[in-house]
């Protein structure tokens, strides 16, 4: 493990993750997540969906950034960044497994405020590049760029992912049910083995070649239309709901 | 399956299995229908008779089968619609019920674990297409895993419009459902897929369903279900204390634009490329079906 | 927000932005009041934006909005999960990708008021997110509020005692409160008004009128010119 992954999943990295609760806020609104038994379920169903795939994702932008860093280019090839071909298409990717408009809008501010914050903190034209072709990339596919500049590989990129796919709402639980943060913080370490089999699974997930025939840029966006697609249906309406919700404390 | 009784035709959702005069097409193979299939299909549906749905099936019995269909509907003479390829392979039966129009009925009980079903659904340029089922499809235990794959791929200015009965998932089966469909630049496809959970009152089995839908070369949507691992069925982020999971995907350019909405217990889902989905969870079978369906009168 | 946003990789050393400008302080203390005066009375010498953190709603948005003092599009909220310090001092994300995103819609400009969500005294705003900050305090908590200091009341570059009207009800002595803030607060000034009866925003608007001067003295770049400003 690199130790750039303690920033990264850090829940006090100033990207904006603060103000996001998965999914938490209007389940805990309509009386789905009432309690601390409810949170663990809410979470682990996060996780083994959403989160599954946010870490598979991760993964391969991670794997694809690698690629792409200036010292795994060989002499003559692209001097740097790049990639725009790869990337969109990776973004797509994260587009057709995220069928809730609401939910893409808060993966892509989520993500474009990581890259945001990454680029002054970890400078790179791997990450510049990423900018270029997506703006506001989902933000498991910045997390993945992110991580691959930090000096992470894909396994930490998938954990990051993972990670963050619950402790945004496990936060926002402690804050709007008055759980108890520390039965809270329980219910996350128990997840800690899902977390690490998620994470190994999407690192072995296939990912373009990291050394492409010369000239290209490594892009085989077909490889990433096999990466997992776990739907939360509830996660959807939930995220919906809480769009047109007209009071609300977290923006998703 | 036995005897399997019309779908379920709540308002506003797909036509009912009512056939019409079947015309038979040039390169046509069939398997005879048994008898009962064959008076269901000719008998108007009872409304009665949709809770029954799955319910009244006797158990499998039977070794397990490997079987590959297929459709191809190409544009004929005169604008009409021809079907090249109507090619039926037990369990998965294949039966014109309108110009445009198949049946599919399953001439088995099942699928049962250790069947390898595959249905193959071609769309020519301009053609139109749909293919519905005339009773739900109930998964059963068997040796293994069960595997239903669809393949579709639609033309452009091809459209088909995929709308089979829910699958239920029998207590103790281990079912995976694979559907690949692919749509070319100026094809469009309406898709439904229903999983219930469990016969009345039962614990589902095992499914692993995975949807990839493409268009154009590029993906459209990619979702996979997983039932059957009670930690995950019941938490209130997946599918809470929902008894069906379903949802209606538009592909393509639609005639009418879709609405985002969100009401009880489903959500209209503009998806990022040209497409909507329509998501529902439901206690049961009819209210998934309700929820599904659109207010308009060609809903699914 | 949208999510066309073009690149915008700003250097964070201010130069061709506008000014940042926090205005914190507890809820309730007429921190949108005051938003809205200094749009009613800078809005037609200079290009403004204003970014709100509502706690629980749109509430201060909706509020400005339909005050009419700026155009509505120019009002961006931003949701600060529960937690609105947080938002405008350890994680500034959000509210720095509203500015950027009113600053690429309707830039150049030359003034970006972010409103706290309100906070307690100890909260001010990020360095990284307000050049310069008001915090506004009310004489209704009583006049040994500045006596207490905290980093608000302190550090703020301006300090806005508001709601003066109130000051015979609430027995709060102004004279006490001017000489306590004056003695905690280093020389840095301290104005006193009553945005209810009209009284002393204009005063505030010079002082902010000032700032956005001696900003765009110093970071003005020959790309983005800014406009003449009639004081
Ligand atoms: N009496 C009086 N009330 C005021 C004054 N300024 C604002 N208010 C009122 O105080 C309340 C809170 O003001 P607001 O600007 O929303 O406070 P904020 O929470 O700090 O933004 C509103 O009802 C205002 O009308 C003032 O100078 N005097
Ligand atoms: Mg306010």
């Amino acid at each position: 493990m690199n130790a750039s992954l303690l920033l990264l999943a850090d829940s006090r990295l100033p990207a904006g993750g603060h103000a996001h609760s998965g999914g938490a806020e209007r389940a805990v609104a309509t009386g789905a997540v009432r309690d601390e038994h409810d949170l663990a379920a809410f979470l682990h169903g996060r996780l083994t969906t959403t989160g599954r795939v946010a870490a598979s994702l991760a993964a391969a932008s991670c794997a694809l950034a690698t690629t792409l860093l200036p010292d795994a280019t060989p002499a003559g090839g692209p001097a740097s960044g790049g990639g725009e071909a790869g990337w969109t298409a990776l973004d797509a990717e994260a587009d057709a497994r995220t069928a809730s408009p609401a939910q893409r809008a808060a993966a892509r501010t989520q993500g474009r405020l990581l890259l945001r914050v990454a680029r002054r903190i970890w400078p790179s034209p791997v990450l510049d590049g990423l900018a270029l072709a997506v703006p506001s990339p989902h933000h498991p596919v910045a997390l993945g760029a992110v991580a691959a500049v930090a000096g992470c590989p894909p396994r930490d990129a998938a954990l990051a992912a993972a990670y963050h796919s619950v402790t945004g709402p496990a936060t926002a639980a402690v804050r709007l049910l008055g759980l108890d943060p520390v039965a809270v913080h329980r219910l996350l370490a128990t997840l800690s083995d899902t977390l690490d089999a998620i994470a190994g699974t999407a690192a072995a997930s296939p990912h373009p070649d990291p050394t492409p025939p010369e000239g290209s840029p490594s892009e085989a966006p077909d490889v990433w239309a096999a990466l997992p697609a776990h739907a939360a249906p509830a996660l959807d309406l939930l995220a919906e709901q809480h769009v047109r919700a007209t009071t609300r404390l977290f923006v998703s | 399956m036995t005897t399997p009784p019309p779908p379920a035709t709540p308002r506003a959702a797909h036509p009912p299995a009512t056939p019409g005069p079947a015309t038979t097409p040039p390169d046509t193979h069939r398997t005879a229908l048994p008898h009962s299939a064959a008076v269901h299909l000719a008998t108007a549906p009872q409304p009665s008779d949709a809770r029954r749905g799955a319910v009244a099936r006797g158990p499998g019995g039977r070794r397990a089968m490997t079987a590959h269909a297929a459709i191809a509907a190409e544009m004929g003479g005169r604008g009409r619609v021809v079907l090249s390829t109507l090619r039926s392979a037990p369990p998965l039966t294949l039966r014109q019920t309108g110009p445009e129009r198949v049946h599919l009925v399953a001439t088995a009980a099942g699928p049962l674990g250790g069947d390898r079903l595959r249905l193959d659904v071609r769309v020519g340029p301009g053609a139109r297409l749909e293919v519905a089922s005339v009773a739900s499809t109930l998964v059963l235990p068997g040796r293994g895993e069960s595997v239903m794959v669809v393949e579709a791929h639609v033309e452009a200015g091809g459209r088909l419009v995929f709308t089979p009965e829910p699958t239920v998932l029998a207590a103790g089966c281990r079912h995976r459902m694979v559907v690949r469909l692919t749509l070319a630049a100026g094809a469009s496809a309406v898709w439904r897929e229903e999983i219930v959970f469990g016969r009345y009152g039962e614990a589902p089995g095992r499914c692993h369903s995975r949807f990839d839908a493409v268009h154009d070369g590029r993906p459209l949507l990619r979702q996979e279900f997983v039932v059957g691992d009670p930690a995950v069925d019941g938490s209130p982020a997946v599918y809470g204390d929902a008894r069906c999971v379903g949802s209606v995907l538009f592909a393509g350019d639609e005639p009418r634009p879709l609405a985002a909405e969100v009401g009880e217990g489903r959500a209209v889902l503009p998806l990022a490329g040209p497409g909507t989905l329509v998501s529902a969870l439901a206690p049961d079978a009819v209210r998934l079906r309700e929820r599904l369906a659109l207010p308009a009168p060609d809903g699914p | 927000m949208g999510t066309d946003h073009a690149d915008h990789h700003h250097a964070p050393d201010g130069h061709g932005r506008a000014l940042r400008l926090g205005i914190g302080g507890p809820v309730g203390s007429g921190k949108t009041a005051l938003v809205a005066a200094l749009c009613r009375t800078l809005g037609p010498s200079m290009r403004l934006g204003v970014v709100t953190n509502d706690i629980y709603t749109t509430e201060d948005a909706d509020f400005l909005r339909r005050a009419g003092v700026l155009d509505p599009a120019r009002i961006v909220a931003v949701e600060t999960g529960c937690c609105p310090h947080t938002a405008i001092r350890d994680d500034i994300a959000a509210n720095i990708d509203a500015v950027e995103t009113l600053e690429e819609r309707f830039g150049p400009l030359d003034l970006v008021i972010v409103e706290s969500g309100g906070d307690n005294l100890t909260a001010t705003f990020s360095r990284g997110l307000a050049d310069k900050q008001i915090f506004v305090l009310d004489v209704s908590g009583g006049d040994k509020v500045p006596r207490k200091g905290g980093p608000g009341v302190t550090s703020a570059d301006l300090l806005v005692v508001n709601k003066t009207d109130l000051a015979p009800m609430v027995g709060a002595d102004l004279t006490v409160m001017s000489r306590d803030a004056a003695a905690v607060r280093d020389g840095k000034p301290v104005l006193f008004t009553s945005i209810r009866e009209d009284r002393g925003a204009h005063t505030v608007a010079d002082w902010v009128t000032g700032m956005v001067h001696d900003w765009r003295h110093v970071h003005a770049t020959p790309e983005t010119p800014h406009a003449t400003l009639h004081p």
